[in-house]
């Protein structure tokens, strides 16, 4: 299970915070900024593995991330999760990104952290994987923002 | 109206919409709280408005503001109003504002409901998926088992998109509510085999979460994921797949030897690392589940431990993690193999990347040895000098204790060595684990006696210095070790250089600082102190020394006595007044030493921390009986009023065990003492660890090896045990001399021809003799403790409730609740049914032939599942890769060859009384086992079904028995032939019957037949019903309404060639007799020609066997077991028989369900339970022709109808 999937950039700054356990807002803004200071302490060649997140989880959970140019994405997960699969996995949405906003920049992710999450949607849902498959997950968010668009029409 | 739509689309546009809102942010980041507050009052007059255009924007927005960590649920309702806008653009907008927010706690959830189950059944598949992701985020019980069968209809959607998700979401539901889990199982497992890879990669996903938390109840689809192992080329499922073979190989040891080659070739075949990862993981696991069973997989360690040392020396960081991850993996069972790489390990140590380090450490655990221990310490502690960040250092601390302290510090030759390095390790600032060193301090110090002495020399001082370490306030910090020093110089004083100088150490004023139960440790330990300065000075003589002590006492102690903690003050109370007492004995010149340290007189021994829990309850004493009668309602209700405490009491006196008890107890001990040694039936057992724990080992006789204390001991300041890394160096150099010259000796010895030692000394880091003469004391337990390793689970894990029999049919309680809804549209997906037919067909009933598209339907349903149904005989079957064939019939043909035990014994014990009647029951009985003394008519039979048995029977290779001794389990049944537990019930030209019979543990007195019918003829056979004639001692469990007459129907139809099992549950009464039930299955036989009636009877046999349940049991609860005396013994004997003890043993196993507690050499015992609890003993001796059965048992009946029946067995071998 995919316990929470966390976005920020360099600063720390959370750009897309998914929790699949419930926590209170104001835990969830601890774990972002507890994470957020685990991972910046991280050199870029060093292991995108981490353990000892203190405020999820537990023994159990670890944290898997990738670094993009200004954002961090990262997984927090269990064991049952592959950790290599993982870290393909945040490719996956990394690269769906890009697709869905040609080019993605942080800023598409600042303005638009509704679209995010319904692509997120469509990888992972409730913790846990969904679809690996770009391509699929494209056409259906694409196939939704067709729909949307009807709609806007039709009121418009 | 229309105006109001214009109107509310021009508000819009003036609206801030989420951009406007992001953009805001960003332009106010001096006063960004004061701007997002006013933001907030906007959105609350936005969604006031009835547009809900602008409703949704504004639950946007929220959206966003709870990313940033305000806090929404206030719009809880309003973004329900949101969910249940018609259009998919708000729709979804509500839906991710619920996914983000709400949660079990939010009460508004309940209104959702309807509207969530409405857009499950919407006609658009995105108004359904977004209902369903959001729902996978909040859903809660209700919401689950409201809403179970609505989304247990969506699996079977049209649109791949949405079954995936529904399937996916069923996790959750299962979770929440985990009744739903055994209705909605056959569809999930159907989706395994989805054509949609996506879905089946979901249902593969749900499966392995399900099976993580409770793997044995998913043995049985191993066939099923196997077949997908070997034609996925979907690398996600694969992975999902792999990992959960791990989890289930623990389980099914045999289930590991089918997956290595398999996975061997994957790992030679694929270029995904993931893939590879897992591969090596799960055949690391197949081999740890195999290590006690067969060692020869060496190849595949070999490989494993090779792909692993290329992803570590990868440069690829990642890789070099989990291949670190993994190696700690196979160092559990196959340490050597990981040692040979201690290279590279320890390179790891210096690793830029903490990660790796950590990983590092954890493989240090397995590569210490007695000869590099000390080195490999010395470099943790250079590691713990550098460290940065208090995580890394308390790692490292722990690891070291770990490292030193592992298998009963089994690695340390030099304690003098590890308590310098625990004093080192309090110099560490800031650690957490100042409980741990404590610990480890009182550990050594108790149980190393050799050690006491330098022990408490460094523990005064420490408390000398004990200002530098008490400045830490933090919990669990360093001044925790305070208490071990304090204890130490306390308890062992009489080792005390300086005692006075302690003493005054100990009630300084700083001392008040410390937490409550560190001050109250030094005041009880002062008291010891003190005792043993007084008896010094008493006994040099000197009286004014003595009262000077005193009066130092009572000047300090007050300081004590003052202290907010109320153990503290306590203590301190009650000793001051002690203390002041002896002040005036003292001023009469009263010697008082001896009485002051008689009060700590004797030694405090280690207990072990189970020792509690394992005091068996002695038996007759029954925790939950009532000693006094309860008064009854009525009267205790008219006395409420007078008696308050009444009550109480009476409540007490339940848990209270009476004194006269612990008598009995003691007395009872001592004769089951003195019974255990003259009993020979009590086999004494090899030691088992647990036995060790009993032979504390004398103190007396072990000679204590004076230390040298040469060392100067004190260095405060100054890390010292680095001396010792020099010190043992030149000792072992020292050793090693003299063991050359011995050996050399020795050599001229052993020419003469005398072998003396079978090992001669090498230079082995086993050989390096220890320093002190180290007896560590055992830890004590109480006598007779029952081994138990259970480990308790934890109660409130939320993955239990979801451990539940997937197998077993579905009653009918355990239909998903179906909404009735006002609403007709609710109901308009015309799968909606389907569940119902499901639940239906699954269960016997007598309707079956109304819809003969449900039972098509049905039919399908279980062919399918039958694949997977006989895991045993999937895992027996050789070639791996073949797809579990239809198991059914080919079974029955092994029982008719061999498997007809049971049944047949018993028919010897019956046939005199039944004579001629054999005869006339004709075919079912054909197959009877041969006799001794035969009658005539039945010899061709015989010595057909006898030749047929040698052939099938022999064993292979039939060695003789191994010497060594085996325990608990079922001796290795490889070297037998594939046997089945079915025995052929009846058959003629359609219809062939197998049965067996099972006792089940959970129900008293109820055993399972399982029918395995196979259908010989080109007929359909259906409208099959069983009806059995109930005796007085055993009945069948019927469906409820049904008579003792009436048939049971057999819930499936058989087409040609197919065979089925069904199972019907029998109630015995008493099992200590063998019976028979006279029974009847009644079918249609249809083909093209037409229908026609028939009948087969047969005749069911309980046999004795029948009711035991193979249940293991340890040697020990075993001996005590047969020395409670109330066991009624019996035997019997066997001559002629040639198959080896091995194989014997196993077929007493397989066919009376036993299991071996112990065996040495041609002798063993056994044990087995009946479904009624009588407890089953066996002694089972072979000579050199013959075999000899001893039993024991609570019921004798019972004992000689087994031992028959066993006889008979036996008598084929």
């Amino acid at each position: 299970m995919i316990q929470a999937i966390l976005v920020f950039n360099n600063h720390g700054k959370p750009r897309l915070v998914r929790f699949y356990q419930r926590f209170p807002e104001e835990i969830q803004q601890q774990i972002v900024r507890e994470t957020f200071h685990l991972v910046l302490k991280r050199d870029d060649n060093i292991c995108n593995f981490l353990e000892g997140g203190s405020l999820i989880g537990g023994s159990d959970y670890k944290l898997i991330y990738r670094h993009y140019a200004t954002l961090y994405f990262v997984f927090c997960v269990d064991s049952s999760e592959s950790e290599l699969g993982i870290l393909d996995l945040i490719q996956v949405f990394v690269e769906t990104l890009d697709k869905c906003f040609e080019n993605v920049c942080e800023l598409d992710l600042i303005f638009h952290m509704d679209k995010v999450h319904y692509i997120l949607q469509e990888v992972v849902m409730g913790g846990m994987v969904l679809e690996t498959n770009m391509n699929e997950i494209v056409a259906q968010i694409e196939a939704q923002n067709r729909l949307e668009k009807s709609e806007d029409q039709v009121l418009g | 109206m229309a105006l109001k739509m214009v109107k509310g689309s021009i508000d819009r546009m003036f609206d801030k919409n989420l951009q406007d809102l992001v953009r805001g942010i960003r332009n106010h980041k001096e006063d960004e709280a004061k701007y997002i507050s006013q933001c907030i009052d906007e959105i609350k007059q936005e969604l006031k408005q009835d547009n809900i255009a602008v409703k949704a924007n504004a639950v946007c927005k929220l959206t966003y503001l709870q990313m940033l960590g305000y806090d929404i649920s206030w719009a809880a309702f309003n973004i329900i109003e949101v969910m249940s806008a018609s259009k998919f653009t708000f729709k979804r907008i509500g839906y991710l504002a619920a996914s983000q927010s709400f949660h079990e706690g939010t009460d508004v959830i309940m209104l959702t409901t309807n509207q969530i189950r409405k857009d499950l059944s919407s006609p658009s598949q995105y108004d359904t998926g977004v209902a369903l992701t959001g729902l996978s985020c909040f859903v809660t019980p209700d919401l689950a088992r409201d809403l179970a069968n609505d989304i247990m209809t969506l699996m079977s959607h049209t649109k791949p998109y949405i079954r995936k998700k529904a399937v996916l979401i069923m996790y959750k539901v299962f979770l929440k509510y985990p009744e739903s889990l055994r209705p909605a199982f056959p569809r999930l497992k159907e989706k395994l085999e989805d054509p949609d890879p996506g879905v089946q990669s979901a249902a593969v996903n749900v499966i392995c979460e399900l099976a993580r938390r409770n793997p044995k109840n998913y043995l049985s689809l191993a066939p099923l994921f196997f077949k997908l192992m070997t034609s996925s080329t979907n690398n996600w499922v694969l992975i999902k797949i792999i990992k959960l073979f791990g989890a289930l190989t623990p389980l099914e040891p045999r289930l590991g030897k089918k997956l290595i080659e398999p996975l061997t070739n994957l790992i030679h075949s694929t270029s995904a690392m993931s893939l590879l990862y897992e591969c090596v993981n799960t055949v690391i696991a197949v081999l740890i589940s195999l290590s006690s069973g067969m060692p020869n997989h060496s190849a595949s360690i070999q490989l494993c431990v090779q792909k692993l040392r290329i992803l570590i020396e990868d440069s690829d960081q990642n890789l070099k993690y989990l291949g670190l991850l993994a190696m700690s993996k196979i160092l559990k069972t196959h340490p050597k193999s990981v040692q040979s790489h201690k290279d590279l390990i320890l390179q790891c140590l210096d690793d830029k990347d903490e990660s790796i380090r950590l990983r590092a450490l954890d493989l240090l655990y397995g590569m210490v040895s007695k000869k590099n221990l000390m080195e490999i310490v010395k470099k943790l502690m250079t590691h713990v000098d550098k460290a940065e960040g208090t995580t890394y250092r308390d790692e490292l601390l722990t690891k070291i204790i770990d490292i030193c302290s592992q298998s009963n510090y089994q690695y340390i030759t030099n304690f003098e060595w590890y308590i310098s390095i625990l004093v080192e390790l309090t110099r560490l600032e800031g650690t957490r684990h100042g409980h741990l060193i404590a610990a480890q301090m009182l550990d050594v110090a108790i149980r190393v006696k050799a050690i006491r002495k330098f022990a408490v020399s460094q523990m005064s001082a420490l408390l000398d210095s004990a200002h530098l370490l008490a400045s830490s306030t933090q919990r669990n910090g360093i001044c925790e070790v305070l208490y071990a020093a304090a204890w130490i110089c306390g308890e062992f004083s009489e080792h005390l250089q300086e005692p006075h100088h302690t003493l005054e150490a100990m009630l300084r004023p700083r001392v008040t600082t410390l937490p409550g139960h560190i001050q109250a440790v030094y005041v009880q330990n002062v008291v010891k102190l003190y005792a043993s300065i007084l008896q010094q000075k008493e006994q040099a003589g000197e009286a004014e020394g003595a009262q000077a002590v005193t009066q130092l006492m009572v000047d300090r102690l007050p300081q004590f006595v003052q202290s907010a903690d109320l153990e503290v003050q306590e203590r301190a109370s009650c000793i001051l007044q002690l203390v002041k007492h002896i002040q005036k004995l003292q001023a009469k010149d009263v010697p008082v030493a001896e009485e002051v340290s008689a009060l700590f007189a004797g030694e405090l021994n280690p207990v072990a921390p189970k020792a509690q829990k394992k005091v068996p309850v002695p038996e007759g004493l029954d925790l939950d009986a009532w000693i006094n009668e309860p008064l009854s309602d009525s009267e205790s209700e008219d006395e409420r009023p007078r008696a308050v405490f009444h009550e109480e009491e009476q409540r007490r006196p339940k848990h209270r065990p009476s004194e006269a008890d612990e008598e009995e107890l003691a007395r009872r001990r001592e004769a089951r003492k003195q019974e255990q040694a003259n009993n020979p039936f009590y086999i004494k057992s090899s030691p088992s660890p647990q036995k060790r724990y009993q032979d504390t080992p004398g103190v007396e006789h072990i000679p204590v090896v004076q230390i040298d204390l040469s060392v100067p001991l004190k260095v405060p300041g100054l890390p010292m045990s680095d001396q010792y890394v020099k010190l043992e160096e030149e000792r072992r150099h020292r050793q090693k001399l003299e063991k050359d010259k011995r050996r050399k000796k020795r050599k001229e010895k052993e020419k003469k021809g005398k072998r003396r030692h079978s090992s001669l000394p090498t230079e082995s880091d086993e050989d390096i003799a220890p320093a002190q003469q180290v007896d560590i004391v055992t830890e004590e337990m109480p006598e007779n403790a029952l081994p138990s390793d259970e480990d308790d689970k934890d109660p409130n894990d939320p993955y239990r409730a979801l451990d539940i029999d997937l197998d077993k049919p579905l009653a009918d309680s355990e239909k998903l609740p179906i909404q009735k809804h006002r609403n007709t549209e609710t109901s308009k997906s015309p799968e909606k049914d389907v569940p119902m037919v499901e639940k239906k067909s699954k269960k016997p009933k007598k309707k079956e032939k109304k819809h003969k598209e449900k039972e098509r339907d049905k039919e399908k349903r279980k062919e399918k599942e039958k694949k997977a149904e006989d895991l045993d005989f999937w895992l027996s079957t050789t070639p791996p890769p073949a797809p579990a064939p239809a198991p059914v019939p080919s079974t029955g043909e092994l029982s008719v060859n061999t498997v007809t035990t049971p049944k047949d014994e018993c028919e010897d014990a019956k046939t005199e009384a039944q004579g001629e009647e054999d005869d006339a029951e004709g075919q079912d009985q054909d197959k009877k086992s041969p006799k001794p003394k035969k009658k005539k008519h039945r010899k061709e039979k015989e010595e057909r079904t006898k030749g047929k048995k040698k052939s099938k029977k022999q064993p292979p290779g039939s060695e003789e028995a191994a010497g060594e001794p085996v325990q608990n389990g079922a001796p290795e049944e490889e070297q037998l032939p594939p046997e089945s537990s079915y025995s052929l019930l009846a058959e003629n030209s359609y219809v062939k019957m197998t049965c067996d019979i099972r006792g089940s543990l959970q129900e008293d007195s109820q055993v399972t037949v399982a029918i395995v019918l196979e259908n010989r003829s080109s007929s359909i056979l259906k409208g099959m019903e069983l009806s059995v004639l109930d005796s007085l001692n055993a009945r069948m469990a019927r469906p409820q309404g049904s008579s003792v007459h009436d048939g049971v129907p057999v819930p499936f139809q058989l087409p040609p060639g197919v065979s089925n099992e069904a199972q019907y549950v029998f109630t015995i009464q008493s099992i200590v007799m063998a019976q028979k039930l006279k029974g009847t299955l009644s079918f249609i036989a249809k083909n093209d020609e037409g229908a026609t009636h028939e009948k087969l009877d047969f005749r069911l046999h309980f046999s004795c066997s029948s009711y035991l349940i193979t249940t293991p049991c340890y040697s020990d609860a075993f001996a005590k077991l047969l020395e409670s005396g109330d066991l009624s013994m019996s035997s019997v004997k066997v001559d002629g028989i040639r198959m080896s003890f091995q194989n014997l043993l196993a077929k007493i196993c397989f066919h009376h369900h036993f299991s071996v507690v112990e065996r040495v050499d041609s002798c063993a015992s056994m044990y087995s339970r009946s479904i009624q609890g009588h407890h089953v003993c066996l002694l089972v001796k072979k000579g050199e022709n013959s075999v000899s059965v001893d039993g024991k048992c609570s019921d004798s009946t019972l004992l000689s109808n087994l031992l028959e029946e066993m006889k008979a067995t036996l008598a084929k071998c």
